[in-house]
């Protein structure tokens, strides 16, 4: 039951990004398309899988003085490692999701769960968190992604929704702040309904 | 005049905060006062200017000539983290209370994605920037953040005053305000 609870805590109670706002540079920057957010969200889940796994196992051997550095070069690894794969294999989201790949590694998201609970926790419970929170960060982008593009461009995953053009202004910068500004809200308001 | 065009671009078109979407953290996190919002303006001028001057010669002298390109994101994350906490000293030591107030945002400056992403930018072939076109850009992108940063918390000083529904107090009334200034900002597109 813990486990579950630990998983499924990145969704809506504890959400990355509506609850923490935590990841919003990328969350704001890449969800022009339902696509490119799922895209984004699973590299960081990824990398932060992968983090979390390997500062949970030397947690032990890193002097605490020198821990941020060292977990700093860790996520610095796999975001490099992330890079060059979808550079290769995925050229087409590489291009779209372009300067906010690198960026990762300075995501508040994958360096406070390493610090606030792969340092503290076993291996097996580093992983949970990190799926959870990882792909609760891809839900978010991925709704935030699609609601963007259902407004801006009337389509979903690709799929036209409605005919003609859609509110231009939703795809380009101030759609996204708003967008989410109205997401954090709603979110707000189920998490009072689902406690109440 | 082709620098007062680079920081003109970076200040007002490109604006990093509200058109190219980095450093929305310490944005949204250290712009409840006017004040608090200067220090970090101040701070993120600093490490920026620093920053990418030092990456830019690490780059193209050591990187480049090595063939290690691929190295630049670990690089660059060192160089910025040893930077902060150079800042951080000299902080603490100089402005106590300026130490104070930036609080916990001070070590996350090294997650600040403004500061990354400018040293990154800075040296893309597209741009093709010299050394000293690459340290203006950076100053014109922390102008621009000093600028919209102040800009928001003006606002939001007067926005705590106002009677706004509950399900949209704090982040996300600040989210639609930041939106709407977005907006503003999209008036100086092909300004240059």
């Amino acid at each position: 039951m813990g486990q579950l609870k630990n998983f499924t805590k990145g969704f809506v109670k504890d959400n990355p990004v509506f609850v923490l706002l935590l990841g919003l540079c990328p969350a704001l920057g890449v969800t022009t398309s339902a696509f490119n957010g799922l895209g984004m969200g699973l590299a960081t889940t990824f990398v932060l899988v992968s983090s979390n796994i390997v500062v949970s196992i030397i947690k032990n051997l890193i002097p605490s003085k020198v821990r941020i550095p060292s977990y700093i070069v860790v996520i610095a690894s796999f975001v490099t490692i992330t890079d060059l794969v979808m550079e290769a294999y995925l050229p087409a989201l590489f291009e779209s999701l372009g300067l906010f790949i690198p960026l990762i590694v300075v995501n508040c998201l994958v360096m406070g769960r390493a610090e606030a609970f792969a340092s503290k926790n076993n291996t097996w419970n580093s992983i949970v968190d990190g799926m959870g929170m990882g792909l609760g960060f891809a839900f978010a982008l991925t709704v935030l992604g699609g609601l963007r593009e259902i407004l801006g461009a009337g389509e979903i995953f690709g799929w036209s929704i409605f005919a003609g053009d859609g509110m231009l202004v939703f795809v380009l910068a101030p759609g996204a702040f708003i967008g989410l500004g109205y997401l954090v809200a709603l979110n707000n308001i189920v998490k009072k309904k689902m406690e109440s | 005049m082709e620098y007062i065009i680079i920081i003109i671009g970076a200040v007002f078109v490109n604006n990093i905060v509200l058109a190219q979407f980095l450093g929305i953290c310490p944005y949204l996190g250290v712009s409840a006062k006017v004040s608090t919002s200067i220090g970090m303006s101040g701070a993120v001028m600093f490490v920026m200017t620093l920053a990418t001057l030092v990456t830019f010669l690490i780059f193209n002298f050591i990187l480049v000539p090595f063939n290690i390109e691929y190295l630049q994101t670990i690089s660059y994350i060192l160089v910025v983290a040893s930077l902060v906490q150079m800042v951080e000293i000299i902080l603490k030591k100089v402005s106590p209370a300026l130490y104070q107030a930036l609080g916990i945002f001070l070590p996350l400056i090294v997650t600040n994605c403004a500061i990354l992403g400018v040293t990154i930018l800075a040296v893309r072939e597209d741009y093709g920037f010299n050394l000293l076109e690459g340290v203006v850009f950076a100053i014109g992108h922390a102008l621009g953040f000093a600028l919209t940063i102040i800009l928001f918390a003006g606002i939001r000083e007067h926005l705590e005053l106002m009677d706004v529904p509950k399900g949209m107090r704090g982040a996300p009334a600040a989210l639609v305000v930041a939106g709407i200034l977005a907006l503003a900002f999209m008036g100086f597109a092909n300004l240059v």
